[in-house]
């Protein structure tokens, strides 16, 4: 057991020399901007930059609309199929899971030949469009990880007597969704949410590939342009994945632990 | 949608005829997953369909296997005019380069392939240290939190820290060149080649494995070895013949689903290489932008060849977890 330990602390020592290392290395590029001392003039430089403003906002309100458009999508639907449809179980999961399969370059590619100017259903003809476009994008880009937490969530309460009391004091389906299920699996949703902005927020092919003005674009952008801007937006970006994880961390020590009665 | 309660459905199907039951009950229990549908179809099934259906026909739309052929065809003469401006093509000597779209889907598949295997042992050597080998217990719950971040540290970002790292003026190429005079770079190292991005992709295919494989060693029971050991069996032969085949199921699978998170992958090596290094995702990103393939259908083709690639793989992925959840209940 002693050389088991020891061998232990090495495999753990190496990859934590292989994962702070390039954090490190990044910090260090990231404040090289002045000539021989270290200074945070490459932040100031990002978050000066009227782009970087732009593109961020543009990414967080499209990373908004995505989680609502997830939301609406996802919470009916996995409600309905534990409370009324469990047959329909397995096809859900599938489809769910498809995301995982076809590339994200793929999905957007069938969206530019299918929902081009001159289809039914022009999609790419305007601005608003193209944006409501890529919110669905990122919305089927975030479907296997919404699902999932929002499946884990109802998991653990009683759907069944909580509609069926919800019923008896006269409460309607919108009722029923809004305040008794979505309350209850609040938790679930919101860890589904977080994880899904920290996949859109710098996602590059779908914005990239229907021209939108997005966040991601812009980090390739200054990548191929400027030599420490982009080691700054690095740290950036990893500390706001950092948030999102932290506070799907902090939610989960507030969820609900076991299911009464599992459907 | 209705405004009849629960209880009257469940009365009204035990009561009912079930033909009657079923001509009232189908169309309201189907609205409740009908947004759901729509939606699965309009926007993920109906796109991917659209491109494989196209991979089959010809301009004309009538059906044909040219394109699936021309995948693996050498490119012809105009794509060697278009080579000229084209910035998917190797300019790696000077030359110009013509990879080919076969080559092509090979360099993605060796960096999905290594990168896997690579990102599937170095994390479970990692899962085991910090379940098994007696660390402090802050370890385990630190580690599980930052490869919860790492592995959704991809994409753009991740490019710009590892040539911060590794490219030519990063801090460890630095290091290496002025304190141990090692010149990475004149011994051939690039952090724009299939070694350089392989190096970048472990990045996040580490923390994915760390992630997937622990509550796997979680699962092996101390009973196990005691067991084993109960048996007169050595520390070898437990590994051998418990732990081994126990994980091997949920490796396996693990080690597929790395494989197809890598395969799909083009934002990090797009902003890491720019177009100096071919992987097929970026082949097809170049020719939805510009058609430099000079005929779409191939673009449908290269498409339908990646969905194929990534689904046999996750049906892999499928076979091997039902397998590894008989031992893990």
């Amino acid at each position: 057991m002693k050389s088991g330990r020891f061998w232990a602390w090495v495999v753990f020592a190496l990859g934590a020399a292989y994962f702070f290392i390039p954090l490190i290395a990044t910090v260090e590029f990231s404040m090289r901007m002045r000539r021989g001392v270290y200074s945070l003039d490459a932040y100031k430089v990002v978050l000066g930059d009227p782009r970087f403003q732009a593109t961020f906002g543009y990414s967080v309100l499209a990373a908004v609309f995505t989680i609502i458009l997830g939301v609406l999508i996802v919470v009916p639907t996995a409600y309905w199929i534990r409370l009324r449809l469990p047959q329909l179980r397995p096809v859900v999961e599938f489809i769910t899971l498809l995301p995982l399969v076809i590339p994200a370059i793929v999905i957007v590619f069938g969206y530019i030949r299918m929902y081009g100017s001159s289809s039914p259903l022009p999609f790419l003809a305007s601005g608003r469009g193209t944006d409501a476009l890529l919110v669905i994008g990122y919305a089927t880009l975030a479907l296997p990880y919404m699902y999932r937490a929002v499946d884990t969530g109802l998991r653990t309460i009683d759907v069944r007597t909580l509609t069926e009391a919800a019923q008896i004091l006269g409460a309607g389906w919108g009722t029923i969704i809004t305040r008794v299920i979505l309350p209850n699996v609040l938790i679930a949703v919101l860890s589904g949410a977080f994880l899904t902005f920290a996949i859109v927020i710098g996602e590059f092919t779908m914005a990239s590939l229907l021209n939108r003005p997005a966040f991601g674009p812009y980090l390739q952008n200054i990548g191929a342009n400027r030599a420490y801007e982009p080691a700054a937006l690095a740290i950036i970006a990893f500390a706001i994945t950092w948030g999102c994880m932290s506070l799907i961390q902090i939610l989960s020590r507030f969820a609900p632990r076991s299911a009464n009665r599992p459907n | 949608m209705t405004d009849l309660s629960l209880s009257d459905h469940a009365i009204a199907g035990k009561t009912a005829p079930p033909s009657e039951a079923r001509a009232f009950r189908l169309p309201t229990q189907w609205l409740g997953v009908a947004p759901f549908f729509i939606f699965a179809v309009m926007f993920l099934i109906l796109p991917t369909l659209y491109l494989v259906l196209g991979a089959f026909q010809n301009a004309a739309g009538a059906f044909t296997f040219d394109n699936i052929v021309g995948i693996f065809d050498p490119p012809n003469l105009s794509n060697y005019v278009q080579c000229q401006y084209d910035s998917w093509i190797s300019w790696a000597d000077g030359n110009c380069r013509l990879p080919t779209i076969l080559a092509a889907y090979w360099i993605s598949i060796k960096i999905s392939l290594a990168s896997s295997l690579i990102g599937a042992f170095a994390g479970l050597a990692i899962a085991i240290a910090i379940v098994r080998g007696g660390l402090p217990n802050w370890i385990r719950s630190a580690t599980l939190t930052f490869s919860g971040v790492a592995s959704n540290f991809a994409g753009v970002p991740l490019a710009f820290a590892f040539l911060a790292t590794l490219g030519r003026l990063g801090l460890v190429t630095v290091i290496l060149n002025t304190v141990f005079g090692l010149n990475i770079y004149a011994h051939g190292f690039n952090i724009l080649s299939f070694w350089g991005l392989t190096l970048t992709y472990v990045y996040f295919q580490i923390p994915l494995m760390v992630v997937i494989i622990t509550p796997a060693i979680d699962g092996l029971k101390k009973e196990w070895g005691e067991a084993a050991a109960t048996l007169g069996a050595t520390t070898a032969q437990y590994w051998r013949m418990v732990v081994i085949p126990v994980i091997w199921p949920s490796f396996l699978g693990t080690v597929i689903l790395l494989f197809a998170n890598a395969f799909g992958a083009i934002a990090t090596a797009y902003a890491l290489t720019g177009s100096s290094l071919n992987i097929i995702p970026i082949v097809l990103y170049a020719q939805i932008r510009g058609d430099v393939l000079h005929n779409p259908h191939l673009g449908y083709a290269i498409a339908f060849g990646m969905i194929v690639i990534t689904g046999l793989a996750n049906v892999f992925y499928i076979w091997f977890r039902t397998r590894s959840e008989r031992w893990l209940k």
